[in-house]
């Protein structure tokens, strides 16, 4: 095991969770050959692409060694304020600013945690749960006392499904973008060196002479910038936006980075894992959904709703598969 | 030393005792305080004044949350996190619904085995942070989908019944107190006080204090941690069997249980417990989760248009866990600022 990770220039855990990908992909060509089409594979592409963007802002939050759990809202403001950014601004303008807007946004809300785990200091699982929760009261706010638009513009939908290389979704394009910007911060620049530096021992690289909260700070940006993106790319993708369309994506979004070999207490962790951590995810969703492994159990007497079977191998699959290759060291 | 400084100085020694008494409580008071002034403001603002009925609905909503705070603060103190608590109370509401019947000692068997549910599923978290060595916050969040998915299967709808005698009487109050009032101090007296005290216990606070430290002193820190979860699923049981009891059904809602995982921690951190483990009481979060709903109770009062009530609650959790910062002011050399 070690020389072929060594070979290939991947890390373990990369490599456990592509080839669980693979035993997935070949699981589902059993029950029916379309799991190997090429169709299919892409359009499974093109949800991951959602997953992958979010995913890609938390990793290197992830890599401080914090935790973003305002993902969700900020995924909603995300995609609400960019089909209501028309209403705002007037069709003129608003449409075009539509996708801008809805990144913007997410920023803002990024800055906002940055700001609360960087400057006040505030343990960043509670404070970005604060503002999880600010976020929902202000979309509440908003959906109830403006009835705004909700539906996504031109533009965004043609971002989220529509083609520019035949077959390949525009979003996986997007995804593919941000995916690079990503992988060449986190290892051709100084902002990436101190990220993992910090993720280590924040203390030691204060001494240094780095201003670590501004990275900080920066990281949490990012991370609320691309969860807005995602909420864009969902809301083109769904056509309208809703206000729990983020609830979804915490437990996908933070499992897909740590099955991808990032560890929890940050410092360490490589992009291609996420990617693959991001893949292994959607697949696990899309082939739960489709062999329904509830209707195997009903075959053996026991009825069982859809929604529970999905979760409980979910949950299983998590923990399987940390216990794999995600173990700590025991304390000596 | 002569004669007459004697008493002075014994004098300034039970001070310098009380002061320490009173800084090592300070978020536990502060806690309180701030609960006593909401109650009494929502008391002066209720139109019908504090009647029993009153006191005995809010109880009710507080002593829910505090017994899902209570179950959140133990893995806390030993400086992990369990973010199953809201689904393992969500679980054992939906079980207690189908076995709480009956009346006698079906109910009291029932109520067994809602409880030794509740042990399992901290059992299971438990032993996963521990032995399979994963990350706590990771580890239960995937748990808790597994709890759900259980839930989920138990009461696919919402339904269900409970023991109507029982469900009166954990929900009443009598000669004006609480049920469930004297449930939550019931579970202080009988569970909390003897863990604080055990060996366990106090393990418990040395490992989030410095688990190196406490490997090192020979603490039983696999034992202490394990037990931890466990108490965090019997005391998210007791939530379950509770809420079972007021709404006389189960229900497997997601939502219902992420609310409760959220406002458990901002309970656990207004009452006072540090995040980084080793420092806090469940006392106090059971007076942060009363201050997290009273904040609710208040804004009907002040007769606040409900659209803006997710947004205030939001900025009232936002601010709480922000006023942990004021110690920034006190700190002298900057390196302390980090970790």
């Amino acid at each position: 095991m070690k020389n072929i990770t060594q070979m290939l220039k991947i890390d373990r855990p990369t490599l456990i969770a592509f080839l669980c990908v693979i035993v997935l992909l070949l699981l589902g060509a059993l029950y029916s050959p379309n799991f190997l089409s090429a169709d299919y594979l892409l359009k499974q592409l093109q949800v991951a692409s959602f997953l992958g963007v979010i995913a890609s802002g938390l990793m290197l939050v992830i890599l401080l060694g914090h935790i973003d759990l305002s993902i969700p809202w900020t995924i909603s403001i995300g995609g609400m304020m960019a089909t209501a950014s028309a209403g705002f601004f007037g069709p003129q303008i608003g449409v075009p600013l539509a996708i801008p807007f809805g990144i913007v946004c997410g920023l803002a809300v990024g800055l906002v945690n940055g700001f609360g785990v960087a400057y006040l200091r505030a343990p960043s699982m509670i404070f970005t749960l604060g503002v999880n929760a600010v976020a929902q009261g202000l979309m509440v706010i908003h959906t109830g006392g403006f009835a705004p638009q909700d539906h996504a513009t031109d533009a965004t939908i043609e971002l989220a499904a529509g083609h520019l290389i035949p077959g390949v979704a525009n979003s996986v394009i997007a995804w593919f973008v941000v995916g690079l910007a990503t992988v060449f911060v986190l290892s051709r620049t100084g902002l990436g060196r101190r990220i993992y530096a910090i993720g280590n021992r924040e203390r030691a690289v204060f001494l240094s002479g780095v201003n670590t909260r501004r990275v900080v700070l920066t990281c949490f940006a990012i991370s609320g910038a691309c969860a807005g993106a995602g909420g864009v790319l969902l809301a083109g993708y769904a056509n309208r936006s809703y206000q729990a369309m983020g609830d979804a994506y915490l437990l996908p979004a933070i499992a897909a980075v740590v099955l991808g070999g990032t560890s929890v207490m940050g410092g360490k962790g490589r992009y291609l894992g996420t990617v693959v951590g991001v893949i292994l995810i959607t697949i696990l969703q899309s082939i739960l959904s489709v062999l329904q492994p509830q209707a195997l159990l009903a075959e053996l007497g026991m009825k069982l709703p859809a929604e529970s079977v999905r979760q409980i191998i979910f949950g299983i699959v998590i923990v399987g598969m940390l216990l794999l290759y995600g173990r700590e060291k025991a304390i000596r | 030393m002569s004669a007459t400084d004697f008493p002075r100085a014994e004098g300034r020694r039970f001070w310098e005792g009380w002061r320490h008494t009173i800084g090592g409580h300070r978020g536990l008071l502060i806690a309180i305080a701030i609960f006593a002034v909401m109650f009494a403001v929502y008391g002066w603002k209720q139109p019908v004044g504090l009647t029993s009925n009153i006191i005995n609905t809010a109880a009710n909503k507080g002593v829910l949350l505090a017994l899902v705070a209570m179950a959140q603060t133990v893995p806390v103190l030993t400086g992990g996190l369990d973010l199953s608590v809201g689904m393992v109370f969500v679980f054992t509401n939906c079980l207690a619904a189908s076995v709480v019947v009956g009346g006698g000692v079906q109910t009291a068997a029932g109520i067994v085995a809602v409880l030794a549910a509740g042990s399992t599923c901290g059992l299971i978290n438990g032993l996963i942070v521990v032995y399979g060595r994963l990350q706590p916050i990771i580890a239960t969040l995937a748990t808790g989908a597994i709890y759900f998915g259980i839930a989920l299967i138990l009461r696919p709808d919402p339904g269900g019944s409970v023991d109507p005698d029982f469900a009166d009487f954990m929900t009443r109050s009598t000669w004006g107190i609480p049920s469930s009032i004297i449930l939550v101090i019931a579970v202080v007296v009988l569970i909390w006080i003897p863990y604080r005290r055990s060996v366990l216990g106090r393990a418990a606070y040395a490992i989030g204090s410095s688990e190196q430290a406490a490997y090192m002193s020979g603490v039983p820190i696999a034992r202490a941690k394990v037990l931890a979860y466990v108490l965090s699923g019997v005391l998210a049981a007791i939530g379950g069997i509770l809420l079972t009891c007021i709404t006389y059904s189960g229900e497997a809602r997601a939502a219902l249980g992420g609310d409760y995982t959220l406002n458990s921690i901002a309970a656990v951190v207004i009452g006072g417990t540090s995040l980084f483990g080793g420092a806090g009481s469940a006392i106090g979060s059971i007076f942060g989760a009363f201050v997290m709903r009273t904040v609710g109770d208040l804004l009907f009062v002040f007769d606040m248009d409900p659209l803006w009530q997710p947004l205030f609650v939001g900025v009232v959790l936002l601010l709480a866990v922000s006023t942990g910062s004021l110690r920034l002011l006190r700190i002298r050399n900057k390196l302390d600022l980090y970790r």
